[in-house]
């Protein structure tokens, strides 16, 4: 799968909290470059951690987290499971601050921000604040913010999770667009096995207490992926053997109800 | 049921004005009917007439006594907001230097008022205690609205290594503001209320005409009606202050929190 240089490199990686609790690994994982990636598994599984491990947002207790390009700033994006705006700030003033923090005038950044705002579908909503928009909106300002600074990385912590279905579905559909269009590595953490068969050309199924990857299927689809696909009696087989994976993976009784 | 009607019940308006103007008829009927001497008990109609008649020298009273208030509301609040600022930055900090900020708060002004005039000027002993007593909900409330800062944004700084000037900046002010502004609001009235005191305890020991220093001098005289004036003045200024800074808060947040939205959002 890994021929070049991957975009993520994850060695012999595991996160201990302080209460002693091993979240995570040892992990091994290769992203390779302009993939897209799911992480999939039940709450509590450490898919979270690992995606704040690749982000840098937290250190790993062992092992080694190598990120492409990582030490430039902007280099990767992240996406929260809540849209993270603040709310005192225009969707302008949101999308513009990565560049600001990175120390870009506000008239140079302008028609990035304006370009990044047109490209999620709200160049009409630059002067309105959060609170203004509806759930679906708010992440769509939350993904401009995070592809702002052309990073060659987007991490997703189930972003959509708290969406109803339908602005769900609309917005899986806007991010493989983002994905094809831009070439960017991707990785996204979902609970969702559905989301996960839609989305990725690799799904990684996860096991808790410590977390560990404990099946990887390579999703076999249509370019580009579309509502056909969604309903085609193909995906749903996909779904139904990672779902059988996911079983599998909760059913270790010794793993039940340790927390 | 009022429902849909929100805050615009023309009841909500009439009645608080009925209730007022009730409490005065009686207050008056207990006057007039048990003929209580002016200096026992002032009717209303004495004490708004002592107003108008004392006037002059009332008002350049209150006008000390504001600025007195102004000028300890503005000390509170540059050395609260930087303090609390100091005390984000580190945490050794606010272990070292919070509980003085305790002791201050808990430590009774009027205690600390004539030790203050011993040691410093008079006018300037008066400003300090005002300001001692505004400068606690401006520093506690402040300090928990810098640290309240919703976790992921911060990650989000961390995530595009943003200095602590720019996390300051642009996250932790913002998000404090609403905090802050309930710190100014409890410090208006309370610097009113340590400048208040403060003269008091200054008066007793010598010069000074603020509008404290008018009630007590009044009391002495037995000059029960230019005492109510007085308070009532006192009164009204608590209220303009309360009003006013409300406004303020109300103006800055007005776009994006929701103590500042309508009731039909």
């Amino acid at each position: 799968m890994t021929t070049a240089e991957p975009a993520v490199r994850l060695r012999g990686v595991t996160k201990v909290y302080d209460g002693g609790v091993a979240a995570l690994g040892p992990l091994d994982l290769d992203i390779a470059r302009g993939a897209f990636v799911s992480l999939l598994g039940p709450s509590g599984c450490g898919k979270s951690t690992a995606l704040r491990l690749i982000a840098g947002l937290a250190a790993p207790s062992t092992g080694a987290v190598e990120v492409a390009r990582a030490a430039a700033p902007g280099a990767v994006g992240f996406v929260f499971q809540e849209p993270t705006l603040m709310p005192w700030a225009s969707v302008r003033d949101n999308v513009y601050l990565p560049l600001r923090l990175a120390g870009v005038a506000r008239r140079a950044a302008m028609p990035r921000v304006e370009a990044m705002l047109a490209r999620v579908g709200l160049a009409d909503f630059t002067e309105a604040v959060p609170r203004e928009l509806s759930g679906g909106m708010k992440m769509r300002v939350s993904l401009a913010r995070a592809l702002v600074t052309e990073p060659d990385i987007l991490l997703l912590d189930e972003p959509f999770a708290a969406l109803d279905e339908i602005t769900r579905f609309r917005l899986n559909n806007d991010l493989l667009a983002l994905w094809r269009d831009l070439g960017k590595t991707i990785v996204f953490v979902t609970h969702s096995v559905f989301e996960s068969v839609y989305l990725s050309q690799r799904v990684l199924v996860m096991t808790a207490r410590p977390g560990r990857i404990s099946a990887t299927f390579a999703i076999a689809g249509p370019e580009p992926r579309g509502e056909a696909f969604r309903t085609s009696p193909d995906y749903a087989a996909q779904c139904r053997a990672v779902s059988a994976a996911l079983a599998g993976a909760g059913e270790d009784p010794s793993r039940e109800g340790v927390r | 049921m009022t429902a849909g009607a929100g805050g615009r019940h023309p009841a909500r308006l009439v009645l608080p004005f009925a209730a007022l103007a009730a409490s005065l008829v009686a207050w008056d009927l207990i006057v007039r009917l048990n003929d209580l001497p002016p200096y026992v008990l002032p009717g209303p109609g004495l004490v708004l007439a002592t107003l108008v008649q004392d006037w002059a020298i009332l008002w350049q009273s209150l006008a000390i006594t504001l600025v007195t208030t102004f000028e300890g509301f503005a000390a509170a609040t540059v050395i609260g907001l930087a303090l609390a600022v100091l005390f984000s930055q580190s945490k050794w900090l606010e272990y070292c230097f919070f509980p003085y900020a305790v002791i201050l708060q808990v430590t009774p002004v009027i205690a600390i008022a004539p030790l203050l005039l011993i040691y410093l000027p008079q006018q300037l002993a008066v400003v300090t205690c005002a300001g001692i007593v505004a400068f606690f909900p401006v520093l506690s409330n402040a300090t928990l609205g810098l640290n309240s800062a919703d976790r992921n944004l911060v990650g989000l700084f961390t995530l595009y290594r943003a200095s602590r000037w720019q996390t300051l900046r642009y996250l932790r002010w913002p998000a404090a503001l609403p905090a802050i502004m309930g710190g100014l609001r409890i410090a208006g009235g309370l610097s009113l209320i340590g400048a208040v005191v403060a003269e008091i305890a200054a008066g007793a020991a010598g010069s000074g005409s603020g509008l404290a220093y008018r009630i007590a001098e009044s009391g002495y005289r037995l000059n029960i009606p230019r005492m109510f004036a007085a308070l009532l003045l006192l009164s009204i200024a608590g209220i303009v202050i309360y009003m006013a800074l409300a406004l303020v808060s109300h103006l800055v947040l007005r776009r994006w929190h929701e103590s500042a939205l309508g009731k039909d959002m």
